[in-house]
């Protein structure tokens, strides 16, 4: 199918676009959507642009958008590889809502995202138009297509040929496209270009000189294009950066908390999306003298770090969902000889090999109950990139002094996203202390539990009088296995009440606007932001919501109730499946419910509703926003 | 006394450890059970080696054979099927002043943990790995495991077992980066405390198979070779075990064998008319999994805080975008 807008009248269009003159429009936040086929580089760009902003102090969060596979099928809708990069004059919490501008090194993977709702109606949309005098005829109807589909809808689509004007300044043009994009964009944005030649420099410091002036070379063709060619400009006032802070992603943050935490063996096997924690940990680790091993298997990666932390050294393993699957057995004996742990379980969409690539929060319920017998263990889920590198400091901590088993719940929406905070100060107290090996009082027992608290000293090998055999049966608190009634009775007692013991220790979670009102929203993990930003906006137009957020899950603060039962609604947001009440066959005898909300209805007898949807997808603020207004009506 | 301070003093009593030092619980096998004979020779290894019992750790799986560290009077881990070697990998990891032994049964070694009982093989940590081979799964009462003979009949092969054995030697000596292997019976202790022995002096993964008795699924599996000792084949080499003379009075049978030779090493191992005994593999050369992860630096706060540091410059933003710029 042919354009029906002929070749004069696009150019007539564009140079309408042209001869104005460029106005600025002064906005508080955008979103920008950099999108290719996989290893076009669309991901170097946005992550360069919004380190860019970042520096400048602009407010930023960055979602990187990842097809499963390395290289599929070129030009496909599903092939989709980027970067969403939020900026905004404040802080951003959250990747916030549809793009304002896209940028597309092709109109299928375009196609694929405006599919999914990704974009603002209206959206700019910036296209590479090579498709249009491609060889392939099919390829040109595709484009052309798409390119009416396109702005029948209402988007203003410009047309760029990036690979013709990289042409003019670099010999293969594929490989530069996205530094162009960087240029176009740091025009369009003002941005501050000696900061980007110095990300450029950084970038390709190991590929040499010419790799970075031919870079800086298409950064300039880029910006110089946009000067030329474009009238649209967008201030989003950048108020400098006034303390020092990180930008990174939740994985790098896990990672960096791992050093900060003192633990010198993290024991993994790959699985997505968790892997990239171990690839930065790898590169930085044997510094501090520890170790990384990657076990043959899920299962060794956890038997490994147990083995590790029974020897003194409390361990680490890094999974996701289905290495959970494959752990449980080994966490429940950790639980049981009450070995420190921590897992961290970077969740991604299931069930089964589910949404690899994808964000979901649907490990809570298997984390918490999914292991034969009673398994008390302690789940924390961080809700912003800094509380990955904190939370770790703190599960270990909590592992070592409860000889406990602590899963950070992560996912794929922190492990990728990039957001800036607060450099952190190195604090002696978040390290491990050396492995104790000062003999121990003569008949001391493995399991010396405290009649209150079930809490007990480790002994460790090469500690005199502590020797002892740790076993995954029921045993006595002299670590004798015993099947006599009575003694598991008394263990599992004992280890509930370690639990108990730690949950006193926990602060009730903050209430996020008025104390009291219609709706209170309760969320846990990466939703924070966004569930804040929607409850601020509806709390603009008078509504009285307010929302909740929990870290700790397992066990979970006191004044919970007391919180939810000062609002006339209680409704929890999560990225997990719960059923819909509109189906014909679903009913409040069978109704399947978020996680979260099935964790608040059993322990505090309130009637939770839940909002929840498995797209594989960071909730939008604006969906909340809309249900919320829904909800209140 | 004697401008002697009391700690230097030698205390026999306390630093020179008897054989009950190594005795843990008392055993619950079966009477008969070859598990006492390995248990017998494992403790008199650790009294003549002097092993400190504090600094020693006996690491099992799930099954018969998996008991063992409860009647060691040592640290022990008592853990999950099949995951033994798993776990004695992450004890030695930072532990090189731990002596660490591995006791597995042909099911928790050659069936559910075969994946770790190859890659075990391969990372070659210095570690003793005994094989409590007693060709069946004793603790879930009597079920075929990999190495129980064709035909023979078992509670889940009540028309016999269809398939062949598993060989666990040819397997182990098939396995990259192999650096040690031997077979022994458990019915004659001197070869057996010696091919532990030497196991033990190893440097590096020591896998030992370890032919048992189990009376009371399997009887008779062994009497061809009780009956007729001549069916167990001695290996003869210069670095190998020596018999003593009372043992080698009764085991006549004898091939030489030089066990720094893999080819002749996998010959042996795949004899099917006699059971070779000794030391089949031996190579010190093959790096270890523990020294090559040795740290270069040993962890300290003050290292931690400066690793950090330059990682929080390499993602940082500074005021006025000052601050580090490169790596």
């Amino acid at each position: 199918m042919q354009s029906t807008l002929s070749p004069e009248a696009r150019a007539q269009a564009a140079k309408a676009d042209h001869s104005m003159s460029a106005t600025i429009q002064k906005v508080d936040e955008h979103v920008v959507e950099i999108i290719s086929d996989s290893g076009e580089g669309a991901q170097t760009a946005g992550q360069m642009f919004g380190t860019l902003c970042a520096k400048m102090g602009n407010g930023v969060w960055t979602v990187e958008i990842i097809p499963a596979e390395i290289e599929p099928p070129a030009r496909s809708t599903a092939g989709a590889s980027g970067n969403r990069i939020r900026i905004g004059v404040d802080a951003i919490t959250n990747a916030g809502d549809e793009a304002d501008l896209v940028i597309a090194f092709n109109e299928q993977v375009l196609l694929g995202r405006e599919a999914a709702g990704e974009f603002r109606p209206g959206a700019t949309i910036m296209l590479e138009s090579k498709w249009r005098e491609d060889r392939e005829p099919a390829i040109v109807s595709a484009y052309t297509e798409a390119y009416e589909a396109l702005v029948a809808k209402g988007y203003r689509v410009v047309e760029i040929n990036m690979e013709d004007e990289c042409r003019k300044v670099v010999d293969n043009p594929q490989r530069g496209k996205n530094i162009f994009v960087v240029g176009i964009l740091s025009c369009m944005y003002s941005r501050d270009l000696d900061i980007v030649r110095q990300e450029i420099a950084k970038k390709f410091k190991k590929k040499g000189d010419k790799v970075i002036q031919s870079n800086l070379a298409l950064l300039d063709a880029g910006y110089d294009w946009a000067t030329e060619h474009l009238d649209l400009r967008y201030e989003i006032p950048a108020p400098g950066v006034s303390q020092a802070q990180l930008v990174m992603n939740g994985n790098t943050a896990v990672a960096l908390g791992t050093v900060a935490s003192g633990m010198e063996v993290c024991a993994m096997y790959p699985i997505t999306p968790a892997t990239s924690a171990s690839h930065y940990l790898s590169e930085i680790f044997e510094d501090v003298g520890g170790v990384i091993h990657q076990a043959e298997d899920e299962i060794a990666a956890c038997a490994f770090a147990i083995g590790a932390s029974y020897a003194g050294k409390c361990a680490l393993t890094i999974t996701s969902g289905p290495g959970m699957a494959l752990k449980s057995e080994l966490l429940g004996l950790s639980v049981m000889a009450e070995i420190p742990l921590v897992v961290v379980d970077v969740q991604r969409g299931g069930p089964s090999t589910g949404l690899p690539t994808k964000v979901e929060q649907g490990d809570l319920l298997s984390t918490i109950f999914g292991m034969p017998g009673d398994a008390p263990k302690i789940v924390m889920a961080p809700a912003t990139i800094e509380d990955c590198f904190y939370s770790v400091i703190t599960a270990r901590k909590i592992a070592e002094t409860f000889r406990s088993l602590v899963v950070i719940l992560s996912d794929a929406n922190l492990a990728t996203g990039q957001q800036a905070f607060l450099r952190p100060k190195f604090r002696k107290e978040w390290q491990a202390p050396p492995i104790d090996q000062s003999p121990l009082p003569k008949g001391t027992k493995p399991y010396d539990w405290d009649k209150t608290t079930g809490l007990s000293t480790r002994p460790i090998p090469g500690q005199l009088n502590g020797r002892y055999t740790l076993t995954g049966l029921a045993h006595t608190g002299a670590g004798a296995v015993a099947y006599e009634s009575g003694v598991n009775q008394e263990g599992c007692r004992y280890r509930s009440l370690k639990l108990a013991a730690f949950q006193k220790t926990l602060k009730t979670p903050d209430v996020f606007g008025d104390p009291e009102g219609d709706l209170l929203v309760v969320g846990w993990g990466s939703t924070k932001g966004a569930i804040e930003e929607a409850v601020t906006r509806a709390r603009k137009d008078g509504l009285k919501v307010s929302s909740m957020h929990l870290t700790y899950l397992q066990p979970m603060a006191s004044g919970i109730r007391e919180i939810m039962a000062r609002f006339k609604k209680v409704l929890t947001v999560e990225i997990n499946f719960s059923d819909d009440l509109a189906d014909e066959l679903i009913d409040e005898d069978n109704r399947r419910y978020a996680s979260l909300a099935w964790l608040l209805r059993a322990r505090y007898l309130l009637d939770v509703d839940c909002w929840s949807n498995v797209h594989g997808q960071p909730i939008k603020p604006g969906a909340i926003e809309r249900m919320i207004r829904s909800r209140l009506k | 006394m004697f401008g002697l301070k009391s700690e230097s003093i030698l205390k026999l009593d306390e630093e020179y450890h008897e054989l009950g030092d190594y005795a843990g619980k008392e055993s619950r096998w079966c009477p008969g059970c070859g598990d006492n004979a390995i248990l017998a020779a494992t403790q008199k290894l650790c009294r003549d080696k002097q092993l400190a019992p504090e600094k020693t750790v006996f690491v099992s799986g799930i099954g018969c054979a998996a008991r063992f560290p409860h009647y060691m009077g040592t640290y022990g881990f008592h853990g999950l099927h099949g995951r033994a070697l798993p776990v004695a990998q992450g004890v030695k990891i930072r532990r090189p002043d731990l002596n660490v032994f591995v006791n597995m049964g042909d099911g928790d070694c050659c069936s559910i943990g075969t994946a770790h009982w190859i890659h075990a093989i391969r990372m070659n940590m210095k570690m003793v790995a005994m094989l409590h081979d007693n060709n069946i799964y004793g603790l879930t009462k009597n079920q075929a495991s990999p190495t129980t003979p064709i035909g023979r009949n078992t509670a889940t092969t009540p028309h016999g077992s269809l398939l062949k054995a598993m060989n666990p030697l040819t397997v182990t000596l098939g396995v990259t980066n192999v650096s040690f292997v031997a077979q022994v019976v458990e019915w004659i202790p001197d070869l057996l405390y010696k091919v532990i022995e030497q196991a033990f002096n190893h440097k590096g993964f020591a896998f030992v198979r370890i032919l048992q008795r189990c009376p009371h699924f399997m009887p008779t599996l062994w009497d061809q070779l009780l009956a007729n000792p001549d069916n167990l084949a001695v290996l003869d080499s210069e670095n190998g075990v020596q018999l003593s003379d009372a043992t080698a009075k009764v085991y006549k049978t004898r091939i030489a064998h030089d066990n720094s030779d893999l080819h002749a090493a996998r010959q042996i191992a795949s004899l099917e008319d006699k059971v070779p005994l000794g030391i089949l593999y031996r190579d010190e050369s093959v790096p270890t999994y523990d020294e090559l992860k040795r740290p270069r630096r040993l962890h300290a706060p003050e290292l931690a805080e400066a690793v950090l540091n330059k990682s929080f410059d390499r993602f940082g933003i500074f005021p006025n975008n000052a601050g580090p710029i490169g790596d």
